[in-house]
């Protein structure tokens, strides 16, 4: 298990690729990438993101760890970004690994669900003339009772 | 003891963390006595249902005692992935 918690940019194809050959006993590896998404109206600038030092990792720890007990995974990857990106810069990335695909598939879902609502990490979308926190959605929560 | 703010609750109280003298049981106590200092407390604890709260960095509830707990972290809900 690796998580990574940075403010530099990743390398999504290199973390992929290592992560993948680094696996003996998987048929399965799935990747998720989040990426720095336009707001409605088009014009954002600049996505800031706040975390909480010390129990950003611990949080995280805690997903991953309670991943590899539901499914059987040979390894999980989590990165996440803090700091301020431009529309189109990588947030994130998981990465699971199974022998078979249906695990490394629901584990890598698993995962995202639960960062989204129990990681402490905070979006604010900057634009030309604003600062505006981004609300958690009521469906965020939801997601979080199929599980 | 030690309290921190992130997001929007920093940003209304103006400031990041402080420590903070107190002898509340729970954290419910600590949020009323937190009310009483001034309005810029007030106003970030208006609506109890916007926030979330950490004891010693695991998520917690406002009922929770606070016994034994050094580090206390209200927030907004968490906005991650």
């Amino acid at each position: 298990m690796r998580i990574l918690v940075q403010e530099a940019p990743f390398d999504v194809g290199a973390e992929a690729k290592a992560f993948s050959e680094g696996l003996s006993a998987s048929g399965a590896a799935v990747t998720f990438t989040g990426i720095v998404r336009d707001n409605a109206e088009g014009n954002l600038v600049e996505m800031l993101i706040e975390h909480y030092p010390g129990m950003t990792e611990k949080a995280l720890t805690k997903i991953a760890t309670e991943a590899t007990e539901r499914w059987d995974l040979e390894d999980v990857l989590v990165i996440h970004r803090y700091g301020s990106m431009k529309p189109s810069d990588m947030i994130m990335m998981v990465a699971t690994a199974s022998r078979h695909r249906v695990a490394a598939f629901e584990a890598a879902e698993f995962l995202m669900d639960f960062l989204k609502s129990r990681a402490p990490f905070w979006k604010q979308e900057i634009t030309k003339d604003s600062a505006s926190w981004v609300a958690s959605k009521e469906e965020d929560e939801d997601a979080l009772k199929r599980w | 003891m030690k309290v921190v703010y992130f997001a929007w609750v920093r940003e209304r109280i103006g400031l990041p963390k402080e420590e903070v003298e107190t002898s509340a049981a729970t954290v419910a106590d600590l949020v009323a006595e937190l009310r009483t200092k001034e309005e810029r407390y007030e106003v970030a604890f208006s609506d109890l249902s916007a926030l979330r709260v950490a004891l010693d960095q695991e998520l917690s509830d406002f009922e929770a005692s606070l016994e034994g707990v050094k580090e206390v972290a209200f927030f907004p809900p968490m906005t991650g992935g």
